[in-house]
């Protein structure tokens, strides 16, 4: 059984020019221990969809789904206080910004130890003995001296050391990590994804790591779900995806890959992501795809089969001409 | 955190000139000659009139006269009350603790409701509470104490008869002076029912001199509030599984109480100003009354040393308030 399942969901916004679906009858499934990369562009979804299931969105958002499990438990119909329970401790979550993400007026072992107050069962002694076993885990020096400093004097790199801690604090079986390189120097950024890799070697954790870097994928994931608009346009293993991509989306994005360039000029998608009032009909991709013909541009695609990725494409890529026929 | 006390006390010391300027120049530039006030309507012959001017020393030139204020402040004198004969010092401190007492009941009361409401109000952003909430707010900021005061007294003493209308404590009790708290006084006092009258004298105007505070108090820390929960950091509490208590009552108020903390500590100010009139209206016994009665007879040490000790008051709460806020901001406090 599969330890995250979600399975057609959508995310909409009420907003003040009416209703603006962010997610868009997405599907994901997570397995123990597997490391789960999600990519796409700004405002393709990718971290609403995973707030959604935490149940952090705030009200304006209406969230369906035709499944939403967490080992086994239904989190479309659990109370708040129930899921509660299950988000910090089963469930765990890292976002972008480390520094903002920290409460500036509560030192950092005061934050680790309250996830431990909350969920497990300690005593003060073995919260603060635990906290520095974290501190230790994650490459904190000094966790003794560390756990008594605030936010603000620490940098971005440490305090996302601390969002790590805090996060696995409870032993989680998911963690998702919110581009949690994104905001750290590149020097930085390699070190995270070490720790974050590691920790899930260790533990066995299940990891999904919701980015934008195809760099960060390549090194990291085990498999890749390509997000674009709201929608899941591919999903592969992640060798495969890299040697044949098969949405049109998904090669564009491995082409914008610096390593990949072949001209001096690094190639690019033209356009933007679709946003509330431009939302095509057909391929939401259509406009931007340099292969889209009339039937893009009126019909949706649906999904292509498991082994072409699931390429949510009426052309996909990486099929044999003759095959092509559909 | 001593060094930014220190940096914080050397502020005092410019404020506290200027104040002693502002008060002694105030009084002079109002019309009206003290030693006419003091004649009455018999008035009184020129020669008299130079008489009494060389012996408080009018007829000096006026720098002259601030500086013998200026060296007497110094050294502890504030000199004595024109009317009263009495050191301005003495009188000030006899009164002060019924201010005080007031103010801080004042103060409590906005307290106690205005943070909870504003925290409400901005969880519930948008609901009926909040929008109920900030009209009422609204009102109470607009309405003018003094009907608002006798509004309070119609119903509440007049048609319900629930308060007494005016004073501290009601008459059959009487017991030395200790504290100058009559809360505390009366319970030190052991006379049975004369706490319980020192609060029903004390509800009312409490009420009045608080709804000016308490609705700034709601209105800001339901904005702090506001400001807080978009953060990331309450994302990441609320990510933890902490219960909504936790999360606002903990993570967003501890962060948005720093604004509040500065309005607490400006109202005070305000409340020192609000007390004249509602002192005056409840016939409380305190210096709000005392400084407007000296205003009238142009007693002229009473009003500036009056005033100059009011603004030492709220000088030492903005710098309590200060060292407040060092405490709750801790990004202030490792500076």
């Amino acid at each position: 059984m599969a330890l995250l399942r979600i399975r057609n969901l959508s995310v909409d916004f009420a907003t003040a020019s009416g209703k603006f679906r962010a997610v868009d009858s997405m599907d994901v499934t997570v397995d123990r221990g597997d490391i789960l990369a999600i990519v796409g562009e700004s405002g393709s979804g990718k971290s609403v969809s995973m707030l959604a299931m935490m149940g952090l969105l705030p009200w304006t958002a209406t969230i369906t789904a035709d499944e939403m499990s967490f080992d086994g438990i239904d989190l479309r119909s659990v109370t708040a206080a129930q899921r509660r329970k299950i988000i910090g401790r089963d469930m765990a979550m890292i976002f972008q910004e480390p520094m903002s993400s920290l409460n500036p007026c509560f030192t950092v072992g005061f934050q680790i130890r309250e996830s431990l107050r909350k969920h497990m069962n300690m005593s003060r002694r073995e919260r603060h003995q635990r906290a520095i076993e974290l501190f230790e885990q994650v490459g904190i020096p000094e966790p003794e001296k560390r756990l008594g400093v605030f936010p603000h004097q620490m940098s971005g790199g440490m305090n996302q050391r601390v969002m790590i801690a805090m996060a696995i604090a409870c032993r989680p079986r998911l963690l998702i990590a919110d581009e949690p390189t994104t905001a750290l120097d590149v020097t930085i950024q390699a070190q995270i994804l070490e720790l974050l890799t590691g920790l899930q070697r260790d533990t066995g954790m299940a990891l999904i790591l919701i980015t934008h870097d195809m760099g960060v994928v390549a090194e990291t994931a085990q498999r890749v779900s390509v997000q674009y608009a709201g929608q899941k346009v591919e999903e592969q293993p992640v060798r495969p995806l890299f040697s044949t991509p098969h949405h049109p989306y998904t090669a564009a994005l491995l082409a914008a890959l610096p390593e990949r360039a072949t001209s001096k000029i690094l190639p690019s998608i033209p356009g933007v992501v679709p946003g509330q009032f431009d939302r095509p009909k057909g391929c939401l991709f259509s406009p931007r795809c340099s292969k889209a013909d009339d039937r893009c541009r009126e019909i949706e695609p649906e999904n292509q089969p498991e082994e072409l990725g699931r390429a949510k494409c009426h052309y996909p890529l990486g099929v044999n001409e003759p095959e092509m026929a559909q | 955190m001593i060094k930014y006390f220190l940096s914080k006390l050397l502020t005092f010391v410019p404020t506290f000139f200027g104040v002693t300027l502002i008060s002694f120049a105030f009084i002079r530039v109002l019309p009206g000659d003290p030693i006419i006030v003091m004649a009455g309507e018999r008035g009184l012959s020129d020669e008299r009139y130079a008489e009494l001017s060389a012996e408080y020393g009018f007829d000096r030139p006026i720098l002259v006269q601030y500086w013998d204020y200026l060296t007497g402040v110094l050294q502890g004198d504030l000199g004595e009350s024109f009317v009263t004969k009495k050191p301005v010092w003495d009188e000030f401190f006899a009164l002060f603790p019924a201010t005080l007492e007031l103010a801080l009941c004042a103060m409590v009361f906005a307290v106690v409701l205005g943070l909870p409401a504003g925290v409400i109000a901005a969880v519930n952003r948008g609901k009926l509470f909040d929008r109920t909430l900030m009209s009422t707010a609204l009102v109470g900021y607009s309405m003018p104490i003094f009907w608002w005061a006798l509004l309070l007294i119609i119903v509440f003493s007049g048609n319900l008869g629930w308060t007494p209308v005016s004073g501290r404590i009601s008459l059959l009790y009487y017991f030395d002076t200790l504290t100058g708290f009559m809360l505390i006084d009366s319970l030190l006092s052991g006379q049975d029912g004369a706490f319980m009258s020192a609060v029903n004298h004390l509800v009312l105007p409490s009420i009045v001199l608080g709804t000016i505070p308490l609705a700034v108090i709601a209105r800001q820390t339901r904005s702090a509030m506001l400001e807080v929960l978009s953060e990331d950091y309450i994302r990441t509490a609320r990510a933890k599984g902490l219960a909504p208590v936790e999360v606002n009552g903990l993570h967003a108020l501890r962060n948005a109480l720093i604004p509040v903390i500065t309005v607490i500590g400006l109202s005070v100010g305000t409340l020192m100003g609000g007390a004249i009139l509602t002192e005056t209206i409840f016939s409380w016994p305190g210096i709000g009354k005392w400084m407007l009665d000296s205003i009238f007879r142009r007693d002229y040490p009473v009003v500036q040393g009056g005033l100059l000790l009011i603004a030492v008051f709220v000088m030492i709460v903005n710098l309590t308030v200060d060292v407040l806020y060092g405490f709750i901001n801790p990004k202030i406090r490792k500076r």
